[in-house]
């Protein structure tokens, strides 16, 4: 697929109605199938007991959250490099998309911190790195909504996404360089990951499903965004400045 | 390099004389010190525990303060655009708005901190590594402040808007300036903190001034 191809606004907005049933539908069937699973055919673990079933949730939200923002600055890349006009809508489109699933990692992972830890919140380098995720999400979005002409707005945007990128591999090694409380890697790992079949099929499907639904929820903010800047563009040709 | 000069000596002047300048930061420094206090109580062991973090939360907000001088007023009354239009390069003229802000701001707190320890009782031998960390981390807080103050440039009082961007950013320098004070006033060797925040603030300089130049390149398309 050319990247091209899809540069016009019109053009891109067809195939995201065409692709949002299917996407939409596919993470909520995974997300279900993976629910089930996850709850109920999965064992518990020897140690935490049903309490481990909360990574369904929370391990997906927390990669979700680092993807995001990668796609950001990713697209951020793409926006300020070519100038490729969807880029923005992307980046601006994903923003609280992300900063919700950051939310619900953080959330969750408090939930499952109070049993496991005996406390909701630590200051460790992987909680600490991922609140400042978050914080940069809100960074981004206010930037956004504080410079009222968007093309000005989209430019400072795209800067501030590349510079908060630096987070990102800290976020990522932040439990291997720092020997902290949260555990280490177990999926991602470069000897392959550390976790029992049985749970890490759900796990996946559920980051599947987590993955479809950001991008079903993607296409879905992004017409919205194609729709509200040819209103801009209606309005603005309608009424001369000044009225 | 005249012009890069030119531009220091200009900021820095424009620094001390206008108001809310370098007074004005080290004055509300000075302040957050002496608020603190009264807030946690005079002990003084309650209080040096919590002098390193303290002193640099205190370099994190006052530095804040000086943020929106360097760029809206010159993009507001067009000195912006004549330094676009020098032959100088956007990095060296954001590296000059970047030197001249650290020069009225993190210098003068890397001078006044030591002064100001026994306000909150810090160890005597953790005293020059406070100067020493700051002296270290300040410069990368004005890269990255300059940065997003060229971003935000375009939004009308964006002070609050400003601290949302800066200060997560600005996470790093606090915990490894703190933890290599604590661990001076502990009795442990800072080496390993001092290190890590000197390399977090190089970084943050080269991308700081990067971004910043990027920022300011914004205005002028």
């Amino acid at each position: 697929m050319n990247i091209w191809y899809y540069a016009n606004p019109e053009r891109f907005a067809g195939l995201a109605r065409t692709l949002l049933p299917w996407t939409m539908g596919l993470a909520l069937i995974l997300a279900s199938l993976a629910t089930v699973w996850g709850l109920a055919i999965a064992p518990p673990d020897y140690q935490q007991g049903d309490a481990m079933r909360i990574i369904y949730v929370h391990v997906p939200a927390a990669w979700m959250a680092m993807f995001v923002y990668a796609v950001m600055a990713v697209s951020s890349a793409l926006a300020f490099i070519w100038n490729h006009p969807l880029a923005d809508v992307a980046a601006k489109a994903s923003a609280p998309i992300g900063a919700v699933f950051t939310a619900l990692a953080l959330v969750t992972g408090m939930l499952w911190g109070q049993p496991m830890w005996g406390t909701w919140w630590v200051w460790d380098a992987r909680l600490t790195s991922v609140l400042i995720l978050f914080f940069l999400y809100l960074g981004y979005i206010v930037l956004w909504s504080a410079i009222e002409e968007p093309a000005r707005a989209a430019r400072a945007a795209r800067i501030l996404a590349l510079v908060g990128a630096v987070n990102l591999p800290i976020i990522k090694f932040s439990v291997d360089w720092w020997n902290t409380l949260h555990q280490p890697a177990t999926v991602f790992r470069m000897d392959g990951p550390t976790m029992a079949p049985e749970m890490l099929t759900p796990l996946l499907i559920m980051g599947l499903a987590y993955n479809l639904l950001y991008v079903a929820i993607l296409f879905m903010r992004m017409r919205a965004e194609i729709a509200e800047r040819r209103l801009r563009t209606i309005r603005l040709g309608l009424e001369p400045a000044g009225s | 390099m005249r012009t890069f000069l030119a531009i220091i000596w200009r900021d820095v002047i424009l620094g001390i004389r206008a108001s809310g300048g370098a007074a004005l930061s080290a004055a509300f420094f000075t302040l957050i010190l002496v608020l603190v206090p009264f807030g946690l109580g005079p002990g003084p062991a309650t209080l040096q525990a919590a002098a390193p973090g303290l002193f640099w939360m205190a370099a994190l907000l006052s530095t804040l303060l000086g943020l929106e001088r360097i760029i809206q007023p010159d993009s507001e009354d067009g000195t912006m655009d004549l330094v676009r239009l020098s032959p100088l390069p956007l990095e060296l003229s954001a590296l000059a708005k970047i030197i001249a802000h650290w020069l009225t701001s993190g210098l003068i707190l890397t001078v006044l901190a030591p002064l100001l320890a026994p306000l909150l009782n810090l160890s005597f031998e953790a005293a020059p590594v406070l100067a020493l960390t700051l002296l270290l981390g300040t410069p990368a807080l004005s890269a990255i402040g300059t940065a997003m103050a060229a971003l935000g440039s375009s939004v009308q009082r964006g002070g609050m808007v400003l601290a949302l961007l800066v200060l997560p950013l600005n996470i790093p320098f606090l915990i490894f300036g703190s933890s290599a004070v604590a661990s001076a006033q502990a009795g442990e060797d800072p080496g390993q903190a001092l290190l890590l925040l000197g390399a977090a603030s190089l970084i943050a300089m080269v991308v700081g001034t990067i971004a910043a130049a990027a920022a300011l390149r914004i205005g002028d398309e």
